[in-house]
């Protein structure tokens, strides 16, 4: 049952992330990319990865793409003035970016494997996969301590440099 | 009655190759109301709109409907205008501070440890104090007061 | 509190033995999941009523509050009057202007109502005591029991943004889109507040998961003792996500017509007004199971599960009645002092609040835990009386025809 959910929604997943990237209409493409995030949580879901399913739906589709509907909606990006910008040489630049992207990633997960990072069939059966927020709480503020401080460097980050970028058209 | 109702509700589904399809174990079986629900939800809107559009009375068209309301005169300017950029700096805000907030829960639940809870206090203060300080500055610029234009 | 009553051990039916509760290895049966998908029925329903009621009760109550009567033609006491007001968004044009873009006009109202409705998944509404490992507890019921009831609640929430935004912005309007707009940053700047607030509960009960939080309350006190600062600002920043006076400026019916909703006419506009209800119902919903013992009441509900259920709707039952009461009473804030009150004061205090409930937590001093509360409250009442000395002080009243100052 849970392959053939992960199948539903990750087949949603990827149709809404494929009419997202063909719309014209540039808040149409938002709203399928949403509907793209949903699908991706419903599998972190079948996963049993709670927390991160929650915070996929909490953070990217209800903070990040209201963002994105802003910045398009403040833009008033129309369809006329994208056609012009697009030349007869993105469709192969395009594919020979998909292209390098698989490449790419094919070798660092084959590196990866070779690492072992990868659990094998014994250690699987004995993982214990707990997606719940006390063993998050538990490894964030453990094992990941530093990178948890870090993160607030970089928000901090974001913060002064989104004030200090609209600060120079406020005034 | 009630015992043969216990009973009857008491019964494993009919059928072991169909038992793995309610997702027999753990907490991802409780998943399942929810995504019932959110059906029930869309069929409900759904079938509200296709209602009213079947019952609703058909009247011709005119300019006068199909256009923007305006307070009873034609609309004057396009709808799309500029906006102001700082919805844009509250929404790049919000994603920030969200993901502030989205920190704090696990934090919170792993709070209740005894042992470590002085260690967990002071990372933490260390943190919002971080983000503390990002949201002096948004005030202290003015970013968000919208009065000043 | 919780042996008060003891001795009248609860009855609860077998029936809800296994709908609420699974067998000892987790696996849930035929009848746990007939039984939940009933529930999810029977709560669809009732919510969709109690939108009905609110629509009547707002009618009423404002005009009580106005010293009239109100709708009370249809039905007794008007109570049918909702009945009256569907048929008649049913029925009437479905008008679908010229200028907008048909499919995201007509998608609008469905993203407003659809998590309006599922959040109430994880509510739990009523519950009964059972004996677990030797131990009563409080187990209550919801529709699906997550660990992670909090986390649902506030991702559905930030869902219901995009209705508006995108109702606004297919309208091809001025105003809807500047409603809409407005409405959006509105409600994602009080989203920040609304889940600071709800961090203090999750510290003290060591849980997200809302029965769990219910049953907290149960064996130690009430939230909103020792949390009442977190309990206002979580009503307040309700009133601001559900877009309710005095935080109603986006649809503002004086100022933006009827703001990103002015396009939109019969079912869908009846569908925006009905998410609004409901999110409002839940909203309530939400106050009562995190900051006022949900179900519970002092052991009372001990009585049996019928007690629950009927503590949890009167309690909700009085906050939507708040919602109607503030709407009636206090006059709108200006989008700028809304939007620096959200940023600029709710902001701060939460996180200073979680901060010191941390403290108070880390450091095991309990008494603190009413020193605070007791400190925030007379920090408000302080404000106030400055408030209102200051007011007083700058009042200046007119010069009389003489041009003289008159006497204070």
């Amino acid at each position: 049952m849970t392959t053939v959910l992960f199948v539903v929604f990750g087949g949603s997943a990827l149709a809404s992330a494929l009419l997202a990237v063909t719309r014209k209409n540039p808040v149409a493409s938002a709203i399928w990319l949403v509907g793209m995030f949903f699908g991706l949580a419903g599998v972190y879901v079948v996963l049993e990865a709670y927390f991160v399913a929650a915070v996929q739906v909490l953070v990217y589709a209800g903070a990040i793409m209201v963002l994105f509907l802003f910045v398009i909606m403040l833009l008033d990006l129309r369809s006329k003035q994208l056609d012009l910008e697009a030349s007869p040489r993105m469709p192969i630049l395009g594919v020979c970016a998909a292209v390098l992207f698989v490449v790419v990633s094919g070798m660092a997960l084959m590196d990866a494997h070779d690492a072992g990072i990868f659990p094998d069939a014994a250690e699987r059966a004995t993982l214990v996969l707990d997606g719940s927020p006390e063993a998050i709480g538990a490894d964030l503020f453990g094992r990941w301590l530093l990178a948890f401080e870090v993160t607030s460097l970089l928000l901090l980050g974001g913060i002064l440099g989104a004030v200090i970028l609209t600060k120079r058209r406020l005034t | 009655m009630a015992t043969t109702l216990d009973s009857l509700l008491a019964l494993d589904f009919p059928g072991a190759a169909l038992a793995g399809l309610f997702l027999a174990t753990g907490d991802l079986v409780e998943y399942v109301p929810v995504l019932v629900m959110l059906i029930f939800a869309v069929l409900f809107a759904g079938a509200n709109l296709g209602l009213s559009f079947v019952l609703g009375a058909k009247g011709k068209t005119n300019p006068v409907k199909e256009a923007a309301y305006e307070c009873g005169m034609p609309p004057i300017t396009d709808a799309h205008q500029r906006f102001s950029v700082k919805f844009y700096l509250v929404a790049i805000l919000f994603v920030l501070f969200d993901i502030e907030v989205v920190f704090l829960y696990p934090w919170a639940v792993h709070f209740g440890e005894k042992a470590l809870q002085t260690f967990l206090f002071v990372e933490m203060l260390i943190f919002i104090g971080i983000l503390f300080l990002g949201w002096w500055y948004v005030i202290r610029k003015g970013a968000v007061n919208w009065a000043q234009e | 509190m919780m042996g008060l009553l003891s001795s009248t051990q609860v009855a609860t039916a077998p029936i809800f033995a296994h709908i609420f509760s699974r067998a000892d290895d987790g696996s849930a049966n035929f009848g746990w999941v007939i039984g939940r998908i009933l529930l999810v029925l029977l709560i669809v329903h009732v919510l969709l009523i109690l939108g009905a009621l609110m629509v009547w009760a707002e009618r009423r109550v404002s005009a009580w509050m106005q010293d009239r009567i109100g709708p009370n033609r249809v039905g007794p006491h008007g109570l049918l009057q909702p009945l009256a007001d569907l048929g008649k968004f049913m029925f009437k044009e479905d008008v679908i202007p010229g200028h907008v873009n048909k499919v995201m006009y007509t998608i609008a109202p469905l993203i407003s109502t659809i998590p309006a409705l599922i959040t109430f998944a994880v509510v739990p509404f009523g519950g009964s005591y059972e004996m677990v490992d030797g131990k009563e507890v409080a187990v209550s019921w919801q529709i699906a029991n997550l660990d992670i009831g909090v986390l649902y609640i506030l991702a559905v929430a930030g869902i219901g943004v995009y209705g508006i935004t995108l109702g606004g912005w297919a309208s091809n309007s001025k105003y809807s889109l500047l409603g809409g707009v407005r409405a959006s940053a509105q409600m994602i700047s009080y989203e920040l507040s609304l889940g600071l607030a709800i961090v203090p509960v999750v510290l003290m009960a060591g849980s997200l998961n809302l029965g769990e939080i219910v049953a907290y309350q149960a064996e130690n006190t009430w939230l909103v003792f020792t949390q009442p600062l977190a309990c206002f600002i979580f009503l307040v920043a309700g009133y601001a996500e559900t877009n309710r006076l005095p935080f109603d400026m986006p649809e503002s019916e004086t100022e933006l017509v009827a703001g990103y909703h002015t396009e939109f006419s019969s079912m869908k506009f009846a569908l925006f007004f009905l998410a609004e209800y409901a999110n409002m119902t839940v909203a309530a919903a939400l106050v009562v199971t995190l900051y006022l013992g949900g179900w519970t009441l002092f052991g009372l509900e001990q009585l049996g599960w019928g007690m629950a259920v009927l503590i949890f709707a009167l309690k909700t039952l009085f906050f939507m009645f708040a919602f109607i009461w503030v709407r009636w009473t206090i006059p709108r804030f200006r989008y700028d002092q809304l939007m620096n009150l959200g940023w600029g004061v709710f902001l701060p205090l939460t996180l200073v609040n979680v901060v010191l409930t941390a403290g108070a937590i880390a450091l095991d001093q309990t008494w603190l835990f009413f020193l605070l509360p007791a400190l925030c409250v007379a920090a408000a009442l302080f404000v106030a009386y400055m408030g209102l000395k200051r007011e007083e002080e700058q009042f200046q009243p007119l010069p009389t025809a003489a041009g003289e100052k008159g006497s204070a």
